[in-house]
């Protein structure tokens, strides 16, 4: 086929329009650990799954889930050492805006500077585009918001599976509270969770109006609850 | 000043370099959205500049954020922006006002390398600044309405304006209350 010929170069158009080394980057993506995002009505949950190369990682040690201001965390499906790097671009950006305008910056900034910069690498010579999603919860005065990047193009969205749309589709409520939608995050993690689930091997993170809260040993009193 | 729910900002209009007077016209107070106003005093040039430099940044924050700035927010951007030029300043003395959330009134001054002075009365700047303290302190009450307030900084104004004789003129003055902005122009000693 035409394309194979212009999957080489991430700066050439391959003759059907697509940019084929995204397309690769995608499936970089989509062979990630899942990961997923609901916004409830007074907050956002955000959750994945955290399968660690061998039993004797310190599971204490790795985090998938980032702060990246008092009130914005992130979550990524893909290749962790490519999100560590646009965490901390993130994070400088906020900062910077912080600096000057004295405030925190808002969710939508935030997104758009980090989407900027990851559509930066699309279109860069020698570089490759970064092999992760990103979804991106936070809570402003504008409320609670959850964002999505599909490479550069960000979209707000109330409840976001990489890699299974469906499951959190259908458990989906417009007006869920934060609890609901916590417990609605476990459920749809359990059902593509090889092995059994504990509060070692998924993160959660929840962003409420005033505060950031990375649930660690209190996954297990949710999963109780689940169960 | 501060008054009720609203506030109001003046100045002179004597554009002068020395003793020579260039022009008895001269706008020193700007508008950069309906609840927020800028005066510059110092030097004309800087004036303009600075003022068109703040209405840039604005602008684009209006088109990235979708809404107009908050009072606290520009002057923090004022007072970032004079102290870039630190070891070369912009000759000029701002004095910002408006209304921020809830249609609380927010004043502040700085000096000419962005420290910023915030207050909860009144703030001055200019060649007529030890004067207007001394005028304002003795005039000023607190929660004041608009009319009150508007003959209140008016003759305060007026009577530092017509003590200094680089300043004068008449006087400029915006009375800003939530729903409206009233503009007058007030008469002193032509000179």
């Amino acid at each position: 086929m035409g394309d194979s010929q212009y999957s080489f170069s991430l700066t050439t158009f391959s003759p059907s329009g697509k940019l084929v080394q995204i397309e690769h980057a995608l499936t970089a993506v989509g062979s990630g650990q899942t990961s997923l995002g609901i916004k409830a009505s007074n907050g956002v949950v955000i959750a994945t799954e955290k399968k660690l190369p061998s039993i004797l990682v310190d599971e204490t040690s790795v985090q998938k889930i980032q702060i990246l201001t008092p009130n914005i965390g992130v979550v990524y499906s893909g290749m962790g050492p490519d999100s560590r790097v646009l965490v901390r671009k993130s994070r400088k950006q906020a900062e910077q805006y912080n600096l000057l305008y004295k405030e925190p910056i808002p969710v939508t900034q935030l997104v758009r500077e980090t989407a900027a910069v990851m559509q930066e690498f699309t279109q860069s010579g020698g570089v490759r585009p970064f092999g992760v999603s990103l979804l991106v919860a936070g809570y402003d005065d504008k409320g609670p918001q959850l964002y999505q990047f599909f490479h550069f193009r960000h979209c707000i969205c109330s409840a976001a599976c990489l890699k299974n749309d469906d499951d959190v589709a259908c458990r989906y409520t417009d007006d869920m509270e934060l609890e609901d939608a916590i417990h609605t995050a476990i459920l749809t993690l359990k059902e593509g969770f090889e092995g059994q689930i504990s509060g070692k091997n998924i993160e959660i993170g929840v962003i409420e109006a005033d505060r950031t809260v990375l649930t660690a040993a209190q996954i297990e009193d949710y999963l109780q609850e689940v169960e | 000043m501060v008054g009720k729910n609203c506030f109001a900002i003046a100045s002179d209009r004597r554009l002068g370099v020395q003793l020579q007077t260039i022009a008895t016209d001269f706008q020193r107070i700007f508008k950069i959205h309906d609840k927020l106003f800028l005066g510059l005093s110092g030097l004309g040039s800087d004036a303009q500049t600075l003022h068109q430099r703040l209405v840039f940044r604005h602008k684009l924050y209006q088109l990235r954020e979708e809404r107009d700035m908050k009072p606290e927010t520009f002057a923090s951007l004022v007072s970032a922006m004079l102290y870039e030029k630190r070891f070369g300043p912009y000759f000029v003395q701002p004095v910002i006002a408006g209304l921020g959330e809830d249609d609380k009134p927010f004043i502040c001054t700085m000096d000419s390398i962005g420290a910023k002075e915030l207050a909860k009365d009144f703030v001055v700047a200019g060649t007529a600044s030890e004067s207007l303290y001394g005028a304002c302190e003795s005039m000023f009450k607190p929660d004041m309405d608009h009319e009150e307030l508007f003959e209140t900084i008016s003759q305060a104004l007026v009577s530092s304006i017509d003590r200094d004789c680089l300043s004068g003129w008449g006087g400029h003055v915006y009375i800003v209350t939530p729903t409206e902005v009233t503009e007058r122009i007030l008469k002193g000693r032509m000179d």
